[in-house]
């Protein structure tokens, strides 16, 4: 196969999901109603909750709305992903998931492509969402919002391998409410998003270790390092790890033949 | 990048045309009994000084060759020699000095005795006690204006500002101010002086020539309660432009529009912020954060807090000095 049937694949599959993207305005607008409502108004009411401690990569004592920004920078990366399994689990109910296999270019091609896809529409929210973020001054340095871009990409790439490993196992659509329950929830409340690791062992020390073996606490890291121009090896080595896993996990359990529609039989 | 790469020429050039001296701030602190040395290029502690018991208020000599630090509990004024860094001379200061001043000649300390209810005014040529003037109980701030016409102390428990003239050493107005005064700050042009109420949450400013108020402001720090605003330690920028007022314990500083009175912001730093001062070229203010027991760096530029140095238990005072 040529690089240009790649490329040309690639492309289409970027397009596809624009064209998704551009119709569903309302739903993009809406998932950034989620984060701005944790910043402005959750976090308003826990200024002093940090206490007193400085933590890398910050040099000095910082509002909750600083501490959190990242924290709900991966949650829009974690909902629009586990919404882009969703999404995949309807496509695979249409078939139309199927169409997008039929093509000749290797499937983990194909998958990864679809992920990165999915990831340039939550790279596009985070910006946004941080953009929003200034007028209640969270300002990390001008740089960062370059830097944090690599971050944001792995965090959607892993997200991503982890959503369409769960569509792979997901037999009803249904089943969505399920994994905000089971996985969402707890990937985003036991992780270093809302609050920081030393203050999860002062609660209780399991709690703690349980958030350090949450992949999404290392996301979390590897965008908050980022955006603050720092170096955490720690949170990139583990995201880094985990997204090669996830992935290469997803596309080899991915099987559209495997699911039966609800259960009901084709006409 | 451009920015960075002028930034780094700039530093390339400076390092090539002058020696290696880094600027240098003292801070005092009241717990250790030390005086912590930070580099202000990096922003890092270098030295650590063992001083007398419980220093607090510390300042330098008008020729910036010594460093004055009150020992509290030792009950005396020592004499730090800068290049050096060792304590060389000790003055006689009366009873729990905190906070002191010294006249532009370079010579007469005044020094508040909290316990007696006096200021004491020390020659430190001569180490002889000048003169011993009654003020009100619990005499805590100490200025001394740049044009060497007026000393002030503030005294806590009576809420007033006593100016005495420093010719005569003789109080020649009381004024009365918020709850709790604890510090005065003069403009350098000697025409206004501010003074804050610690208890009363106020900010007094003076009209120097009629010794009258001319406006009285107060704070209000977004999310933290009314009563945790103290303000204590004020700084002034030369040109007049900005005032800031260390507010205690409700852990911020906050930026005043020196003509309007205006609070422009209020920016976070460490517990208990306690005492301010400026860089030479003003670019930067340090503060104290007592109960934190660090130094916050803020940027003037961008008024922003760019860094917190961790220092000593409970750090009082704090001096850059601007020769160094």
């Amino acid at each position: 196969m040529k690089p240009a049937a790649y490329w040309h694949c690639f492309a289409g599959i970027q397009t596809r999901e624009w064209l998704r993207f551009w119709q569903q305005r309302t739903r993009f607008a809406s998932a950034l109603v989620r984060p701005l409502l944790w910043l402005v108004v959750f976090a308003a009411g826990f200024r002093a909750v940090l206490g007193i401690s400085i933590i890398p990569p910050y040099q000095t004592y910082i509002t909750y709305e600083t501490y959190i920004a990242p924290g709900l920078c991966g949650m829009i990366i974690l909902f629009n992903s586990m919404q882009g399994a969703l999404s995949m689990v309807y496509d695979r109910e249409l078939g139309s998931m199927r169409v997008l296999l039929m093509s000749p270019l290797p499937r983990p091609f194909l998958l990864v492509t679809k992920l990165l896809a999915m990831g340039v529409v939550s790279v596009i929210q985070v910006y946004i969402f941080l953009f929003v973020a200034l007028l209640v001054d969270v300002e990390p340095p001008v740089w960062g919002y370059l830097a944090v871009l690599p971050a944001l990409v792995l965090t959607s790439l892993m997200l991503g391998a982890l959503g369409l490993l769960i569509a792979t196992w997901i037999k009803q659509l249904e089943n969505f409410a399920g994994v905000m329950n089971f996985v969402i929830f707890p990937m985003f409340f036991m992780s270093s998003a809302l609050y920081p690791l030393w203050r999860m062992n002062e609660a209780s020390p399991w709690l703690y270790w349980v958030c350090q073996f949450n992949p999404f606490t290392h996301a979390v890291e590897t965008i908050r390092f980022s955006l603050y121009l720092q170096w955490s090896p720690l949170a990139w080595g583990v995201s880094a790890g985990v997204t090669v896993v996830l992935v290469i996990l997803a596309t080899a359990g991915f099987r559209p033949q495997r699911t039966k529609i609800l259960g009901a039989k084709p006409a | 990048m451009k920015l960075l790469l002028r930034k780094t020429a700039f530093a390339a050039l400076i390092g090539l045309s002058a020696p290696a001296m880094a600027s240098v701030a003292y801070v005092s602190n009241e717990k250790d009994n030390t005086l912590s040395v930070i580099d202000t290029e990096t922003m890092e502690v270098i030295e650590t000084i063992n001083v007398g018991a419980r220093p607090r208020g510390i300042l330098l000599s008008k020729d910036f060759t010594k460093l004055y630090i009150c020992a509290s509990d030792d009950d005396t004024v020592q004499v730090l020699d800068l290049a050096t860094r060792k304590i060389i001379d000790t003055l006689p200061s009366g009873e729990d000095p905190e906070q002191f001043a010294l006249h532009p000649n370079n010579k007469h300390l005044y020094i508040a005795n909290e316990d007696d209810a006096i200021v004491t005014v020390v020659d430190v040529t001569t180490k002889v006690v000048l003169a011993q003037i009654e003020v009100g109980i619990e005499p805590e701030g100490m200025a001394v204006s740049p044009d060497g016409k007026w000393a002030v102390n503030t005294s806590e428990t009576t809420s007033m500002l006593h100016w005495i003239n420093t010719k005569t050493f003789k109080i020649e107005k009381n004024i009365v101010v918020g709850q709790r005064p604890r510090h005065v700050e003069f403009s350098k042009d000697s025409k206004v002086a501010w003074a804050s109420a610690e208890i009363g949450g106020t900010v007094h400013i003076i009209d120097v020539e009629k010794l009258e108020q001319i406006h009285e402001m107060s704070f209000k720090v977004p999310g933290v309660n009314q009563d945790r605003v103290q303000p204590v330690g004020i700084e002034l920028t030369s040109n007049g432009k900005y005032a800031f007022v260390a507010l205690g314990p409700s852990n911020h500083v906050a930026v005043v529009d020196a003509k309007t009175y205006e609070v422009l912001d209020y920016l976070l730093v460490g517990s208990r912020v306690w005492q301010l001062d400026l860089n030479k070229d003003e670019t930067q203010l340090y503060t104290t954060n007592g109960v934190s027991g660090d130094v916050s760096v803020i940027d003037l530029e961008d008024m922003k807090v760019i860094k917190s140095i961790k220092v000593g238990r409970y750090p009082w005072g704090v001096v850059i000095d601007p020769n160094s």
